[in-house]
């Protein structure tokens, strides 16, 4: 990431920061061998005991010091099980959504963070679907304890897990429309009034990029 | 015929729906039905479901068929919040989700944030310490809430005054430090707010002393107690194999016997360099969580002590990274009036330097920018394995954050406590796992 000025200016320099200027994607490419780390003995032993290997994986990402796994969804069910039952990653942490308008095609994101008690290990899979069309298998059979995270990934993203027992909202009230931690549902608030002068609601006011 | 007890005809035969009143009306009301099955709707509002969690059960008899929790009562959006605010503010937002243990969450958050920025190793030390100072202090705060309304809701008065005697004495040093009790957003990306004040380590000191002493009081009220071991031994079962699976971690999972402890295991704001031991029992059972918290108390008074030593040893040593692109420009002190700005920085950028008072204003207005990326940091909060997953594309505020919070995972294993014991253990079990309903909903 190239920096430019002290405060990241780019173009006209115009500092006031006013103006809807377009976000950027959060995305990396994807990590040449070696990894680094366990990494690569992640991979190995992954590639061993999963033969489908390059079918099922899109993209291994090292950033950080974090290993990503970019799965297809038609095959998080089976990785999964590898994962768990061969390389020993007992603990699912849960799911969460991310939300890429722009990422046309894979708008929507689910983040699995996954531990291995055994080895102290701790790697994180990522499944993109589109939007128009947004499931993804359900893994709760492989970890209970996803049961909730799923259903607040739901509820947060309307990412549909297929197979999930009983796949309804968990934080917002069962009737409420829309689904809140969408990057197109506005974040609401009003405008306060203070000595005189008006704040306006946080997601209007002038916004830095 | 009473009022309180309408029946109404429905496929699963006829159903009364009791809302209150005497139970001796409702019983002769009922007196003729066969069946027995009793669904109880208990809370989000009674005095023993540690906030507003709602339970739902079905009771055969005394006995729990079926559990479900019913959460989002005080869901308020602070994952969304955070979006709209820079990378500094999200610190006051994070803060009040697990209300009982604010610093945790702040310091997930921070080296979350410092991982992005790639400068986990430029924190100073002191500030780390200090981190590692005030988490250890709030997780005997937090405990003690646990214990004192845990034994609270199984009928024990007394070790709830004890143990919040205990916390206000915890309290009185973050007010001293912070300004504040609660909520502090003390700990900042970086580093920390402001350095403490200069008798704080002396008064922890005599703190340390007091509380080692205090806590025998509390363990001479439970410990081997008749009443209490009859209420909580052997209550609220769940073992290793159930613990993995739900993914249940902290106090409920070391009661397996699996001795897993974040701050042993990854190791973060230099915890390797404190001895400490990690406690286990071997009972699965809410008393072998109440042991662990009782036995933690005194691990976290001696990694305090040891942080006091560094301390001393640190004394004078910077609190935030020197990258002034990122530390935050205004030193803070405590005046009559609150916490603010210092009058000495105040007097410079006003008075003096036209350069630092277009960098204050543009760091605390619109913030520092973060490399894209994502990150996952965890830490080993007083209820298990706490930690912020958070993605930056870039900018000057967060395109995603995410908690991965302990109390919504470990919650998740009421049914499995519960079903098949009596409806009295509930209100153990519950009190067992600590769930903090703003750590649930956030």
């Amino acid at each position: 990431m190239s920096e430019k000025g002290m405060f990241g200016v780019a173009g006209t320099g115009d500092t006031s920061g006013y103006g809807g200027l377009e976000r950027q994607q959060a995305s990396a490419n994807s990590s040449q061998r070696p990894y680094g780390s366990y990494f690569d003995d992640i991979a190995d032993q992954l590639e061993r005991a999963y033969p489908e290997f390059n079918d099922a994986i899109e993209r291994v990402v090292v950033d950080r010091g974090e290993l990503t796994l970019h799965i297809k969804r038609e095959k998080l069910v089976e990785v999964a099980l590898v994962l768990r039952n061969k390389l020993r990653f007992e603990v699912c942490l849960g799911v969460s959504g991310v939300h890429y308008p722009a990422d046309t095609g894979r708008e929507l994101h689910a983040v699995y963070p996954l531990l291995s008690m055994t080895n102290n290990r701790r790697i994180r899979l990522e499944v993109s679907v589109p939007d128009s069309d947004p499931h993804i298998p359900s893994l709760v059979e492989v970890w209970a304890g996803n049961n909730w995270h799923e259903r607040e990934t739901f509820d947060m993203f309307g990412i549909i897990f297929d197979g999930h027992p009983a796949l309804t909202r968990i934080l917002m009230p069962d009737d409420w429309p829309g689904h809140p931690q969408r990057k197109d549902y506005p974040l609401g608030g009003i405008p306060v009034e203070y000595i005189g002068a008006t704040v306006p609601a946080p997601d209007e006011r002038r916004s830095y990029r | 015929m009473s009022t309180f007890a309408s029946s109404r005809e429905t496929t699963e035969g006829r159903i009364y729906s009791v809302t209150g009143g005497d139970w001796d009306d409702v019983a002769r009301d009922i007196g003729s039905a066969k069946e027995e099955r009793v669904v109880v709707n208990m809370g989000p509002q009674h005095p023993s479901t540690h906030g507003v969690l709602r339970l739902m059960l079905e009771l055969e008899g005394e006995t729990i068929t079926e559990l479900r929790c019913g959460i989002g009562y005080l869901h308020t959006g602070i994952e969304k919040n955070t979006e709209y605010r820079t990378w500094t503010q999200g610190v006051t937002f994070v803060t009040r989700m697990d209300y009982l243990s604010p610093l945790f969450n702040e310091t997930a958050y921070c080296l979350a944030t410092e991982k992005l920025l790639n400068i986990t190793d430029q924190v100073p030390e002191r500030a780390s310490v200090i981190r590692v100072l005030m988490m250890e202090l709030n997780r005997i705060s937090s405990h003690m809430v646990a214990l004192g309304t845990g034994a609270l809701e199984l009928g024990a008065i007394t070790p709830m005054f004890f143990a919040f005697r205990e916390r206000e004495r915890v309290l009185d040093i973050f007010e001293m430090v912070s300004g504040l009790r609660m909520n502090m957003a003390y700990i900042r990306p970086g580093g920390v707010a402001q350095d403490l004040p200069s008798d704080t380590v002396p008064k922890i000191r005599e703190l340390v002393k007091d509380l080692r002493k205090n806590f025998k009081d509390n363990e001479k009220l439970l410990v081997g107690n008749s009443i209490w071991l009859k209420r909580t031994k052997d209550v609220g079962y769940l073992d290793l194999a159930g613990c993995i699976t739900l993914g249940v971690t902290g106090p409920v999972l070391r009661a397996t016997g699996m001795p897993w402890d974040l701050r042993k295991t990854e190791p973060y704001c230099g915890y390797e360099d404190y001895k400490f031991d990690v406690i286990t029992t071997y009972t699965c059972d809410v008393y072998g969580r109440f042991l662990i918290r009782m036995q933690e108390l005194e691990q976290s008074l001696r990694i305090i002590e040891q942080a006091c030593d560094k301390l001393d040893k640190l004394n004078g040593a910077p609190v935030m990274v020197a990258d002034k692109k990122i530390a935050w420009p205004a030193q803070l002190s405590l005046g009559g009036d609150g916490l603010g700005n210092s009058l000495d920085h105040i007097r410079q950028i006003m008075g003096t330097s036209m350069e630092a008072l277009i960098h204050h204003f543009k760091i605390v207005t619109e913030g520092f920018r973060v490399p894209a990326g994502q990150v996952y940091a965890p830490v080993e909060s007083p209820r298990g394995e706490l930690a912020a997953q958070i993605v930056s594309d870039g900018g000057t505020r967060p395109y995603r954050v995410h908690f991965r919070t302990p109390s919504f995972s470990n919650l998740q294993s009421t049914s499995a406590m519960c079903e098949g014991s009596l409806i009295a253990d509930v209100v153990a079990a519950v009190a067992s796992i600590d769930p903090v309903m703003g750590d649930v909903d956030r």
